[in-house]
């Protein structure tokens, strides 16, 4: 912090400020171009991941988006919202939507109208469907209808002081609502059945592995620019702010900030991230369903930012991925004993390691005479 | 997402002229009364502080004197009356905030600072700047001049070997002395200060009365403290509260001598076998 620090010093921080280290681009550069390489390996070799295995990474990451934005509002700000699964929602019915209309005269009843909607006897698709059919307008929607629902939402709730407990509270009913909507067949949404049988994206089909490898590819691209935005924010002065309402409100309200419009940015930011994930989840998965995003989903998002490390960005990443490499392991051996282990492993976060994967690697490594050293060292040098 | 729902920073344009009938003073309360659902926490209650006056208040449990504090802050706001700031500044309406932004700073009985960012993010935070809106803050860059004043309170509060730890690892004391900083980098015309030696060992006692009676150069201060030795080392001028109101007024030889301050408050202490 001292003015005189040298240039190189300056630049190397501005580069390490956007999240530009060395360990961003290896292991960025491994999952974008490393594990797609593997998956064009032989499928008898040891090496080889197969469609299925990247399809599911593909889908884990996309996680991994939506648990940035979880961190952003819980882990920096310390605001816990049990509702992310909606802003997720939107974002993936807004693609689903594109999609089921890209499906066309292909249907089962090779009507141009969505099957769902021929099944409940719908006559004319919905005005609220039509703007669908531009991609340009789905992809704008995908973020953009999250992150207005997080504002109005946001704008009321954080102007009303409602924090702690009581906002959890409330974002738990919203994922009830959106859960009731969506669920309807009035609402137009495919009712519980949700949106599926997805054909083609722009032309390219679904069901054809390259399309998902291209798929999982954009997946890891977004993850890296949400990860750079993050980053950017949390290494600001404003991110800094964000922690500071989470150590003690009332202090920066005398400071002169006005927490309230902290929290919705950062808030709305979040949504904009689910919104994101959702949309990169309904292409890799083939259907989006009530069930996908209702209360017990956004409990189970939060959770994935606990086991990993709230307040770590690469925390987020490695939760979100890791509990779902977990499910899919656990779910293919044992389907019933996955809430129970879901369960005693946030208990054991909880009371264990409340700091989360990350919380311990770095313990662990502190604890390592050599890496303490080091430590030390980068401690004072900085 | 714009900034146009956040609430204006730059209020002077609203600010409501009204005249005072004291000109010299900083802060001017005029009649206030705080009901809390039937119980009034101030009772017409009226209180001129002046420039570079240090106000030391004081008084029993249940007087009023967090109170007064927090309607100056604007976290309480009052049934009915007036608080002037400065020559014709209306506080009442206005948020935390806007009041902290117009000069205002609080620091509060229990040390309140970002426990888990080092000495200097947390003064860095407080700095008087002019748009601390989301989007200024996140483009914000610190300017040498920045970095000097917040090296000068570092100085001043005698933490600048600490700068680099973390504010919750401080002692009871660093953590108080933090929080002036905090409140001093905010370049308030008045401070409010809620017991600032609750819990300080006798020589942190002492060093923090010389830190508020050299801030008086440049500030004012309205100081609330329990402790009578602490209140005789700081003050000249004491107000004590009563119920909701002021019960007297003067220095503080003179308050210590008066027979209803010393039955209300200094009798009470007795009481209860407190060293007065």
């Amino acid at each position: 912090m001292t003015p005189e620090r040298s240039i190189t010093s300056r630049l190397a921080a501005a580069a390490s400020n956007v999240g530009a280290g060395p360990a961003f681009w290896i292991i960025g550069a491994l999952l974008f171009a490393g594990v797609p390489l593997l998956n064009l390996l032989p499928d008898d070799s040891f090496f080889h991941v197969s469609d299925f295995t990247l399809n599911l990474l593909g889908k884990f990451f996309a996680f991994a988006i939506l648990a940035l934005g979880i961190d952003l509002i819980w882990g920096y700000t310390g605001v816990l919202s049990l509702g992310h699964g909606v802003f997720f929602g939107l974002g993936a019915y807004a693609m689903g939507m594109h999609l089921m209309l890209g499906i066309g005269t292909e249907g089962v009843y090779g009507n141009a109208l969505p099957d769902f909607m021929v099944w409940n006897q719908v006559e004319e698709l919905p005005w609220f469907w039509k703007p669908f059919y531009s991609l340009p307008f789905s992809l704008a929607a995908i973020v953009l209808v999250p992150m207005a629902a997080a504002a109005m939402f946001g704008y009321f709730v954080f102007r009303s002081r409602i924090r702690g407990v009581y906002f959890s509270i409330i974002t738990q009913a919203l994922a009830l609502v959106a859960w009731l909507v969506f669920n309807r067949n009035e609402t137009n949404l495919g009712g519980t059945n949700g949106l599926t049988n997805f054909k083609h994206i722009q032309g390219f089909s679904l069901n054809d592995p390259s399309t998902q490898l291209v798929m999982y590819m954009v997946t890891i691209l977004f993850l890296g620019l949400a990860y750079v935005l993050c980053r950017w924010i949390t290494q600001s002065r404003a991110g800094r702010v964000l922690i500071a309402i989470r150590d003690c409100e009332q202090r920066v309200f005398f400071s002169g900030y006005s927490p309230a419009n902290y929290k919705l940015f950062v808030f709305v930011i979040s949504a904009g991230l689910a919104g994101l994930a959702g949309a990169l989840y309904v292409p890799q998965v083939g259907i989006i369903t009530p069930n996908q995003i209702g209360v017990l989903p956004s409990i189970e998002m939060v959770i994935w930012v606990a086991v990993g490390g709230r307040g770590t960005l690469s925390g987020a990443i490695i939760g979100a991925a890791g509990v779902n490499f977990m499910r899919s392991t656990l779910t293919n051996h044992f389907p019933e004993l996955w809430p129970f282990f879901l369960g005693g492993l946030f208990i054991a976060v909880v009371m264990f390691f409340p700091k989360g994967i990350v919380g311990l690697l770095r313990k662990m490594s502190v604890m390592l005479p050599s890496r303490k050293s080091k430590v030390e060292n980068a401690a004072t040098t900085d | 997402m714009n900034e146009s729902i956040s609430i204006p920073r730059e209020i002077a344009g609203e600010r409501k002229v009204i005249g005072s009938r004291h000109q010299r003073s900083i802060i001017y309360l005029d009649n206030v009364t705080v009901d809390f659902d039937g119980f009034k926490a101030l009772n017409q209650l009226n209180l001129i502080v002046d420039y570079h006056e240090l106000r030391v208040v004081i008084g029993p449990n249940g007087a009023g004197k967090s109170t007064l504090l927090d309607v100056i802050s604007g976290k309480v706001q009052p049934a009915s009356g007036r608080v002037v700031f400065g020559q014709a500044t209306d506080l009442i309406g206005l948020r935390e905030n806007q009041i902290a932004a117009l000069g205002i700073g609080r620091k509060f009985q229990t040390p309140s600072v970002y426990t888990t960012l080092p000495v200097w993010d947390n003064l860095d935070l407080s700095l008087r700047r002019k748009n601390k809106g989301f989007i200024a803050t996140l483009l914000s860059k610190l300017n040498s001049e920045e970095s000097d004043k917040i090296a000068l309170t570092l100085e001043t509060i005698g933490l600048t070997k600490k700068a680099r730890v973390l504010a919750g690892q401080l002692s009871h004391g660093e953590k108080q002395w933090l929080e002036i900083g905090m409140v001093l980098l905010q370049d308030p015309e008045l401070l409010l200060i809620d017991e600032p030696v609750a819990g300080m060992t006798e020589q942190e006692t002492e060093k923090t009365g010389e830190l508020l009676k050299s801030l008086t150069d440049k500030h004012s201060l309205i100081v609330i403290e329990h402790d009578m030795e602490f209140v005789r080392q700081i003050a000249k001028m004491v107000t004590v509260l009563h119920e909701g109101t002021v019960l007297c007024e003067g220095f503080v030889e003179h308050v210590q001598n008066d027979p209803r301050v010393i039955e209300i408050y200094l009798g009470r202490q007795k009481e209860a076998n407190a060293p007065v």
